[in-house]
């Protein structure tokens, strides 16, 4: 049986697997073409269309959450232009480097060992944190008027008094120039590693500006609906963006991303950041598996690769959902005032 | 799929960008719609109420 000539059992799994990733969108912030492209490549997709139709896919996705995020009041739309400024100034750099790389011949390895180490030192940091106790991760956007919620590292960056200084959400004010620098040095890596860099700016914004964690997630989405929009419309431009694949992956996501982003007014994230860093370090494991497989030439390397990217991702988006539905349990129904707003 | 690849290269990547934007868009205001009608109720019955 077809729909719009697609397969019904395929538009079924596209639909369940943007369900799942949507839920990781909506409430990290991120996990769209980490997870989406290794699953098309695998799945046999030409890479350009792999790419093209993940990024099209990031692109809705945060249309549709950061709209979510706009009505929680949760995007910071100063901030967000200025790291659009600051990351793509990054990302031309990021890129001058890879093609530098690539006369050399060396930007294919070279890019795998800085995804591996890039992904699995912010997973290992974040686990500790978690594991720790730290790191004063709160979902309340108001509250970070208590400077022990503010990281250290930010709270350093914040004193420097270099005009002009820009007030941000969250109630401090901040260096113009800190947080163009950030932007700067995220989109490098994200133009360097070819990546929407959602897992480089989110802990950036937090660790190293301070920003609380629901405007960081809310405002790198809204980053998102531009990075994403502008990268499918150039893949676009030679075909390599599939509705057929795009269409059922965005109505499944949309689903989650609403669901993801009620989960963070009801779920500290303190109960579920550990899982967010083990799944960063499973991520790096995985490229690692597959790079590894790559240069041995033993296929099943990618499969084993997409196994652990999927089984993190369910670990993960099954923690947020067991959890919300705990405290949904352990509220009283007078006290509820949650993801019908 | 609804034949817009026989469109050319820069009109081709608008319209599908514009499908992708709409799809998002009514998924957005639908879901919307449907969370307004039907959350309180799903709320109640994780709730076990």
């Amino acid at each position: 049986m077809e729909v719009f000539g697609i397969a019904v059992e395929l538009l079924a799994m596209f639909t369940g697997f943007g369900l799942l990733i949507g839920i990781l969108f909506g409430f990290f912030g991120m996990g769209g073409s980490f997870l989406v492209t290794p699953a098309l490549l695998v799945m046999g997709y030409d890479a350009n269309v792999a790419v093209g139709s993940g990024l099209a896919f990031v692109f809705g996705t945060s249309v549709i959450a950061t709209l979510k995020h706009r009505d929680l009041g949760q995007v910071d739309y100063k901030l967000g232009v200025l790291m659009i400024a600051g990351t793509t100034g990054g990302i031309e750099v990021g890129k001058i480097g890879l093609e530098h790389l690539q006369e050399l011949g060396l930007a294919g390895s070279v890019v795998s060992i800085a995804y591996v180490l890039l992904l699995g030192s912010i997973g290992a940091f974040v686990t500790y944190t978690a594991l720790k106790g730290g790191g004063g991760l709160s979902h309340d956007v108001e509250e970070t008027d208590d400077a022990d919620d503010i990281p250290p590292i930010a709270r350093t960056i914040q004193s420097y008094n270099v005009p002009p200084m820009i007030s941000i959400r969250g109630g401090f004010t901040v260096s113009l120039w800190m947080v163009l620098g950030v932007a700067f040095a995220t989109g490098l890596l994200s133009g360097f590693l070819g990546v929407g860099g959602g897992f480089i700016r989110m802990p950036a914004l937090f660790y190293l500006v301070g920003v609380p964690v629901p405007v960081a997630v809310g405002t790198d989405l809204f980053e998102i609906v531009f990075s994403g929009g502008i990268g499918s419309f150039l893949y676009a431009q030679s075909g390599a963006v599939d509705l057929s694949i795009v269409a059922p992956l965005l109505a499944g996501s949309a689903l989650g991303a609403r669901i993801g982003a009620g989960a963070t007014s009801l779920v500290n994230e303190d109960d579920i950041k550990v899982y967010f860093g083990v799944m960063l370090l499973l991520g790096a494991i995985a490229v690692a598996v597959r790079q590894v497989g790559g240069y041995l030439g033993i296929e099943v390397f990618d499969v084993v690769s997409l196994v652990i990217i999927l089984g993190a991702a369910l670990l993960v988006s099954g923690a947020v959902l067991v959890t919300s539905i705990r405290e949904l349990r352990a509220e009283t129904p007078a006290a509820d005032t949650t993801i019908v707003d | 799929m609804f034949g817009i690849y026989t469109l050319g290269g820069d009109a081709q990547a608008a319209v599908l960008i514009g499908i992708v934007l709409l799809e998002a868009i009514v998924l957005y205001v639908g879901y919307g719609l449907l969370e307004s009608a039907l959350a309180r109720r799903v709320i109640d019955l994780v709730r076990g109420l």
